[in-house]
């Protein structure tokens, strides 16, 4: 059993025939495992996200026709039991780390607050562990920053701190929204570095959202690439990334700034991402397709299983044996 | 991994509480201000041993005595006497409590209710937010002295109904005040991760998101209760207030202002102290904004 089993997820909001903001998303997640969900804006990974957490407020509706997380079902767990259990198993780091820090509270008290929540620790007990959290996210003098208000640190400081607060109960998912997105480019390779090491020592499963291919290739084994709402690419990484079955993932690819040279300059996708009003009848890609056929345009691919991976394609790539 | 520079070792944060009064004391307005404050609330306080009359007393010999620089005043009435031969200065010792009082019961009542329903406003936002926003809509359509007048005809004029009618007409500024700036942290990703850590709704609205909607709530009252002095005086001349013979500013500058003509500092000197105070106070609530909204701070 994995530690995380969705099955056909679905997010709507607005009038029942809406297009989904998610639609009939699968994912699996092994205990100790780095799945990374890429996509461009608006593809529905961070609405994903919140539906598997239950914070998806009305007017959002959330269908599923199974959401597991270590063996119970979120769909049939009430709101208390379903609080203690997300809030201790389940942690989130975002992409704001100034916004996901409480203004108002000392740092030492944050992490106190959910040590004190989820693993009974008190007094000088809870201060000698935020300490060791905060030795263990590498902040330098971390004894005079458990005093320290979010304001006072710098962004990668910040971000240390919310991983410390994440990794705090330890979780066994760790989901990491962008979280080197708003960093500076030195800054963010000590982040993942210190995510993927915590990763690794605490055997914690991570959840990867990224809008950086390089991150992605570095760091995950399982790939999810989201578009409109839809995964139209699962697989294993390097394959995937090597003979993308799907032409968005190949665009996504090609449009890497590495990809390009001083002769061929970079290759973009034209067009934007299908809104509520204009979305297409066959493959949702099918407007923007360079390898568009009449039957993309007729019926919508399902996703399946391709040489590398599984796409939701009816011409995949690089399918041709080696 | 990096290595920390030696010289980032030892940081010692200024205490907020330092910090605050650091940015408050590089305001001159808000430090003169507060001075002419903490003279009022002396006066508030110590008012039987200041004044050198009783308030109420009335000297029958001496009727609209000048003050005493004045040609004819008398060096007993340091500020002369009103249209009853009562000493002015004690009046206006006495008359502080009363506005210090009013101000202070008044912002109490409409903040604490206030901030409740804006709270609620701000986390419910379904039916009971609506609920409560369009009350509030239909407070705010009412001039509030009209609103504040309807009170206290209800009511019946009196100290305890004057704070009662200033509260009520104060309350949709904070209500609404509360529920804009909750709205507004509400999508911050701190409370999505106090949501995620399990805090119940209890505890987001008053541990996690109430601290941080604090700054504006602060400064609105102060604002508040120099408003209310303002109202308090306005129904006290309208003759709806704190009635005859207490000394509050507003009766007393309703009952003198008939010899306006013949004695000026009647209805001067009255009016001087609402203004004095009103102005500290509202200068005082500048400096608070400034000293408490981070974006205003100049780093140093």
């Amino acid at each position: 059993m994995s530690l995380l089993e969705i099955d056909n997820l679905s997010v709507r909001y607005g009038p029942a025939d809406a297009p989904p903001v998610v639609d009939d998303l699968d994912l699996r997640l092994e205990a100790g495992e780095v799945l990374a969900i890429v996509g461009e804006s608006g593809s529905g990974k961070s609405q994903a996200l919140l539906a598997l957490l239950g914070l998806v407020d009305p007017p959002g509706r959330v269908a599923a026709e199974r959401l597991h997380f270590a063996g119970h079902d979120l769909l049939a767990l009430g709101e208390r039991q379903r609080r203690r259990l997300l809030g201790k198993e389940l942690a989130m780091v975002f992409q704001d780390p100034l916004a996901a820090l409480d203004p108002s509270y000392r740092v030492g008290f944050q992490l106190a607050e959910v040590l004190r929540q989820h693993l009974g620790l008190r007094g000088a007990a809870a201060r000698r562990r935020a300490l060791e959290l905060l030795e263990q996210v590498e902040i330098p003098a971390a004894a005079s920053r458990l005093d320290a208000y979010p304001h006072q640190l710098s962004g990668g400081m910040a971000q240390r701190v919310a991983i410390a607060l994440a990794i705090a109960a330890e979780p066994r998912l760790l989901i990491a929204d962008e979280p080197t997105t708003a960093l500076d480019v030195t800054i963010q390779a000590q982040i993942l570095e210190l995510l993927l090491n915590l990763q690794r020592e605490h055997g914690m499963a991570l959840l990867l959202i990224s809008h950086d291919l390089a991150v992605v290739a570095e760091c995950a084994s399982q790939v999810c690439v989201m578009y409109a709402g839809q995964a139209v690419e699962v697989g294993a990484l390097p394959g995937l990334f090597d003979a993308p079955a799907h032409p968005y993932t190949e665009a996504l690819l090609a449009a890497l700034p590495e990809a390009g040279t001083a002769r061929h300059p970079l290759r973009g996708l034209p067009g934007s991402v299908p809104g509520r009003h204009d979305r297409p009848a066959g493959c949702l890609l099918s407007p923007r397709c360079a390898y568009v056929q009449d039957d993309c345009r007729a019926r919508r691919p399902p996703l399946d299983a391709k040489r590398q991976s599984r796409a939701r394609c009816f011409h995949p790539r690089n399918q041709e044996t080696p | 991994m990096n290595t920390p520079a030696p010289l980032a070792a030892e940081p010692a944060w200024p205490s907020p509480l330092r910090e605050f009064c650091q940015a408050f004391a590089r305001n001159r307005g808000a430090l003169a201000a507060l001075l002419l404050l903490a003279l009022l609330v002396v006066c508030a306080l110590l008012a039987p041993w200041l004044a050198p009359f009783d308030p109420a007393a009335q000297h029958r010999d001496f009727l609209l005595a000048p003050p005493a620089w004045l040609e004819g005043g008398q060096a007993r009435f340091l500020l002369g006497t009103d249209e009853l031969g009562r000493d002015l200065l004690s009046r206006l010792i006495f008359g502080a409590r009363l506005s210090l009082l009013i101000g202070l019961a008044s912002v109490a009542l409409s903040l604490a209710p206030g901030v409740l329903l804006g709270l609620c406003a701000g986390f419910f936002p379904r039916l009971l937010g609506p609920a409560i926003m369009r009350l509030m809509d239909v407070m705010l359509a009412l001039p509030a002295l009209l609103l504040a007048v309807a009170v206290v005809a209800v009511l019946g004029p009196g100290l305890l109904n004057t704070v009662l009618a200033i509260a009520i007409v104060s309350l949709p500024a904070y209500v609404r005040l509360t529920r804009a700036a909750v709205l507004g942290e509400l999508h911050r990703d701190y409370v999505t991760a106090a949501r995620l850590a399990g805090a119940g709704r209890l505890r987001l609205m008053f541990v996690a998101v109430l601290p941080n909607c604090l700054a504006p709530l602060i400064v609105q009252a102060t604002l508040g209760f120099s408003a209310a002095i303002l109202d308090a005086a306005a129904l006290g001349f309208l003759g709806l207030g704190v009635q005859p013979p207490t000394p509050e500013w507003g009766t007393m500058l309703a009952s003198a202002r008939d010899y306006i003509e013949r004695a000026w500092w009647v209805v001067t000197l009255p009016g001087l102290a609402i203004l004095g105070s009103v102005l500290a106070i509202n200068l005082l609530g500048d400096g608070l904004r400034d000293a408490l909204d981070p974006k205003l701070k100049n780093p140093d």
